[in-house]
């Protein structure tokens, strides 16, 4: 920690942080991947790990996702709540037996001393309707703040999880919040630097988040996105045929990635359209199952792809 | 004897289920010792949040050897059943069973098997993993490169180490070797997380809970919680404040650390305009902290109590300022949620009832309030409420699940709808409701007292008593997920301890409006709801259920308290000697009655002829009737219970006589008929208060 620039420090710096993050996972071995090119809701859509969690290949990866929340948009006026956010994740397969260990020196390289400090594991059990998911374990406690999601995935996309995988996401902006000692995100120092140089959260995304949430809550195109929807719904159980090959005894996919991308497509319209009201509750719970389905759908194919399948 | 240690470590368990897991882990244990034949002296079981622990001690190093005496064929018998004697006794040949003299039904083979009993420390190493993976967890989990297989253990959370002892205190314990998926026993445990990682290697009970306490490990739930509880008060005391007690709280706050530090932090006193309930709910159910009272004004104070799992190097300066930041930032929500609350009136947050379903069958929320609007002005006259302030409560009662706060502490409705009544002006009768008419939730729950609550609270149960009922949704065996017991015994006891007089058969009638009753059957099949309900309230309070049963054996007891009225007086009655010889005289009247019934195939009903009185006895018991009935029904008229009993007694003697003196089934059929037709006079006199036949004993 001594080598870092000031500037880099994690307590001082939002970007400092996250590379904080990414070092300290690729020095433990994984992958460091990009956020995924798509408008997700949280970092388990990626198929880094919606996907790679399935079937019994290792696979260790770090990333930062933006997450899209439409329904949480406040127009930048809410201290902690928006509808655009980063989440810092991690999925360790199988999970190593001394997670927990990982995740606690994590947050010593980030600063977060655990002799000075109450960390805590309390119960959080998580299911994802949409992703047919579902997993055991905790939201993780630093003096009574969730700073992390920590979970072992029992199933997802409707497979059960053999083995099973470690997630753990961080909570990137209200970690930093914490670390740099504001109160709201939008004070968080973002590139480390003082005076002139400095550029908070509130420069890079403020407008954003007011643009957006009038967009979300007011303008979002509802008879496109009801469209939207249907046509990736379609696209994506189309390609999911198309891909299906029967090569020697063995049954193979050969188009899982791409007729998932529908299904990420399909689960984002459908959280526009519940942020512009427009589901009714009855509704709701009939569109989740759509996304639901395509999502198994989607996992049964990658089970059945080279990475996915066994040998 | 030996003691067995067994602990169980593995990553955090929910605080929720960690006192029944030790539980069921001593009776599991324990049922299979005893189900082996090893009966021990004592057993206990910890939980922390990582570690399940369990000491049994006194437990027999062997099971006793097992004798058994196994009668074979007779000397002589055939061969085939000789060879299916010696396979089945194990024996290798017949010269090694003995022989057993008969002399009536002629010699017999025996075999003296013996069971050699085995080492316990064998049986537990048999038992145990077999507890294991068949633990009963709410929820459980695999993990790990294991759970690629089929068949890994599930556990609540990865399962670390397993530490299993047995041995004489006197001497070096042994391990129970055993292995769980990969995990073998030893007796290495480790310490609190962060004050004392380092693995403990630990012999039997004794030096294993003093070990844990040494590195900062408190194994007993109970013992975290007291520490909890009496350092919260003294930080509370040391400031001139009081602790506000939370069973719930401590309980799970004390699964959530192993080695509890209280710590008191303070929040922005401009926080205290928000209701304390709401401050409570914010600091409680989000950061599981106690709140402080303060005792010269009974209101909250800017203070709360925290408890974290460390001894932290800086004195817990970190933690307290981290737990302060996180608590302003969920009451300032709480705050925003609250003052927003107040800017809409409740009366117009109703018209979005109308597009909240109540359930699919009876129709929205909107529907619903109007209907108990409706009933609580039909009920009001009758419980002295006043009509417009009935209405005007039944109307808002409900509009404060549409608000913030109450969308994010459901646990607060009612109460909420009181603060925001009283503050938009109501009538403070008319705010109360709010909060009261969800009461009584329990047999333990205050009874509103207010008329105007009272109505209110009978109208919303009836109502959903009524609604459930008419689309058939009632209670079966345990499921009861409309909480419809707890709704029928709420009227009951709204009923009963105001003294209120209300006819339920006319109360179902008005909730069910225009609705079909089934032909009645509703209304009846509801009262016999009810009159279980009842028995169950009044059992618990001691009475017979009998007794009930008698009351409402009787036509139309739709009235609950003269219902409870009449079981009153009728146990005490039948606690008396007249009492238990009048029932005595009634039910042989009652059992003549049946059997002369079912052989004449008839009833005796009607007046018997006095012409037809021979013995003076007829004639006396006759008369004892008649003035029996007249008097039992002037004070049964009076509702005087007691009374009607008092003059009920009046005719045990002439029953007591007729019975001595008269035979019933007279030569003279005439004479008979008429004789039964008085017996059956004595079942309906007593009728004036109970069915005495529905009495037991």
């Amino acid at each position: 920690m001594d080598a870092l620039p000031a500037h880099m420090r994690p307590e001082r710096s939002f970007q400092g942080l996250i590379l904080t993050l990414q070092r300290y996972w690729a020095d433990y071995g994984c992958v460091i991947l990009q956020p995924y090119d798509m408008e997700v809701g949280a970092g388990t859509f990626h198929p880094a790990t919606t996907l790679r969690a399935l079937g019994p290949k290792p696979w260790n990866a770090a990333y930062v996702q933006p997450s899209r929340r439409p329904k949480d948009g406040r127009y930048g006026e809410n201290p902690n709540r928006l509808q655009h956010y980063y989440q810092f994740q991690v999925i360790l397969k199988p999970s190593p037996g001394d997670i927990q260990e990982l995740y606690l020196k994590s947050l010593a390289a980030i600063g977060i001393d655990s002799h000075l400090h109450d960390i805590r594991f309390v119960e959080d059990d998580w299911e994802s309707p949409t992703l047919g998911a579902w997993g055991l374990g905790w939201e993780c406690w630093c003096d009574g703040m969730e700073v992390s999601q920590f979970t072992y995935f029992q199933q997802v996309a409707g497979v059960e999880c053999a083995p099973v995988s470690g997630e753990l996401t961080y909570g990137l902006e209200r970690l930093a919040c914490y670390l740099q000692g504001v109160d709201s995100i939008m004070d968080l120092n973002f590139n480390g630097r003082e005076g002139a140089e400095k550029v908070s959260y509130r420069d890079v995304f403020f407008q954003a988040e007011q643009e957006y949430s009038r967009h979300n809550f007011e303008y979002a195109d509802t008879a496109m996105l009801f469209e939207q929807f249907k046509m990736a719904e379609n696209a994506c159980r189309k390609y999911l045929e198309a891909g299906w090959r029967n090569g020697g005894n063995q049954k193979e996919h050969l188009m899982a990635l791409p007729a998932y991308d529908q299904c990420i497509k399909a689960s984002h319209a459908f959280n526009l359209l519940d942020a512009r009201g427009v589901i009714s509750v009855t509704e709701r719970q009939s569109y989740i199952l759509r996304v639901r389905e395509l999502a198994k759908a989607c996992g049964e194919a990658w089970v059945h792809t080279e990475t996915g399948r066994a040998g | 004897m030996p003691d067995l240690l067994l602990e169980l470590f593995s990553e955090e368990i929910p605080a929720r289920m960690q006192a029944k897991a030790a539980d069921d882990l001593r009776r599991m244990v324990t049922d299979k010792l005893v189900a082996e034949g090893l009966v021990y002296e004592g057993a206990k079981a910890f939980a922390t949040p990582r570690r399940l622990a369990l000491t049994v001690h006194g437990i027999p190093p062997r099971q006793a050897d097992l004798k058994d005496e196994r009668k074979g064929p007779r000397v002589g018998g055939p061969e085939a059943a000789i060879a299916g004697f010696l396979k089945a006794t194990g024996l290798s040949s017949i010269e090694e069973a003995q022989i057993q003299r008969d002399p009536k039904k002629g010699d017999f083979y025996i075999a003296l098997i013996e069971k050699p009993g085995r080492a316990t420390i064998d049986v537990l190493a048999e038992i145990l993993p077999v507890i294991i993976r068949t633990f009963p967890w709410p929820k459980s989990m695999r993990w790990g490169a294991r759970s690629a297989k089929s068949g890994s253990l599930s556990w609540v959370r990865p399962l670390h180490a397993i530490t299993c002892t047995f041995g004489l205190e006197t001497e070096e314990p042994d391990v129970v070797k055993f292995n769980v998926d990969g995990i073998e026993t030893g007796q290495t445990t480790f310490g609190h997380r962060f004050m004392a990682p380092q693995a403990i290697s630990v012999r039997r009970f004794e030096d294993y809970e003093a070990k844990l306490l040494e590195a900062n490990v408190v194994l007993d739930a109970e013992r975290r919680k007291d520490a909890i509880v009496t350092d919260a008060r003294t930080l509370a005391q040391a400031q001139n404040f009081e602790l506000v007690e939370d069973q719930a709280l401590s309980d799970e706050v004390s699964g959530l650390v192993e080695w509890p530090v209280v710590l008191m932090g303070s929040f922005d006193k401009e926080f205290l305009s928000i209701p304390g309930e709401v401050i409570r709910a914010t600091i409680r159910n989000n950061q599981k902290c106690f709140v402080v009272r303060d005792p010269a004004t009974d209101k909250l104070a800017n203070k709360f109590v925290l408890t974290a799992n460390i001894e932290a190097s800086d004195g817990g300066k970190a933690i307290v300022d981290g737990n302060e930041r996180v608590i302003r930032a969920r009451l300032s929500d709480a705050k925003f949620f609250y003052e927003s609350d107040l800017k809409t009136k409740l009366e117009d947050r109703l018209p979005k009832f109308d597009q909240i379903v109540f359930h699919e069958k009876l129709g929205t929320q909107g529907e619903r309030i109007k209907r108990i609007e409706r009933l609580a002005a039909e009920i009001a006259p009758l419980v002295d409420a006043d009509v417009e302030k009935t209405k005007r409560a039944a109307r808002l009662a409900k509009a404060d699940l549409l608000t913030e706060v109450v969308g994010e502490f459901p646990e607060l409705q009612g109460l909420m709808g009181k603060y925001y009544a009283l503050a938009q002006g109501e009538d403070a009768s008319v705010a109360a409701a709010s909060e009261e008419h969800y009461k009584p939730q329990g047999p333990n729950d205050r009874v509103p007292t207010d008329p105007v609550s009272v109505a209110v609270a009978l109208a919303d149960k009836i109502d959903t008593l009524v609604g459930f009922w008419a689309i058939d949704e009632k209670p079966t065996g345990s499921k009861d997920p409309y909480a419809l017991r707890r709704a029928a015994l709420g009227v009951i006891r709204l009923i009963v301890e105001n003294k209120l007089r209300l006819h339920l058969l006319q109360m179902t009638a008005a909730a069910n409006g225009g609705r079909p009753t089934n032909g009645g059957q509703l209304a009846t099949d509801l009262l016999s709801f009810f009159a279980d309900r009842l028995k169950v309230q009044l059992r618990e309070q001691g009475a017979r259920h009998d007794l009930v049963d008698a009351v409402f054996a009787l036509e139309g007891q739709d009235d609950l308290l003269m219902v409870v009225r009449r079981v009153e007086a009728l146990g005490k009655f039948l606690d008396s000697d007249d009492g238990k010889n009048l029932l005595a005289g009634t039910k042989r009247a009652s059992n003549i009655l049946s059997i002369e019934e079912k052989k004449d195939k008839r009833s005796f009903d009607g007046a018997p002829d006095a012409a037809l009185y021979r013995l003076d006895e007829e004639k006396a018991l006759a008369k004892a009737i008649d003035q029996v009935k007249r008097d039992a029904g002037a004070a049964v008229a009076k509702e005087d219970f007691a009374a009607a009993m008092s003059a009920m007694a009046k005719l045990r003697p002439a029953v007591d006589a007729f019975f001595d003196k008269v035979k019933v089934n007279d030569d003279d059929p005439k004479v008979r008929e008429n004789r039964l037709k008085l017996l059956n006079e004595i079942r309906a006199a007593t009728r004036a208060v109970a069915d005495f036949s529905k009495v037991e004993g």
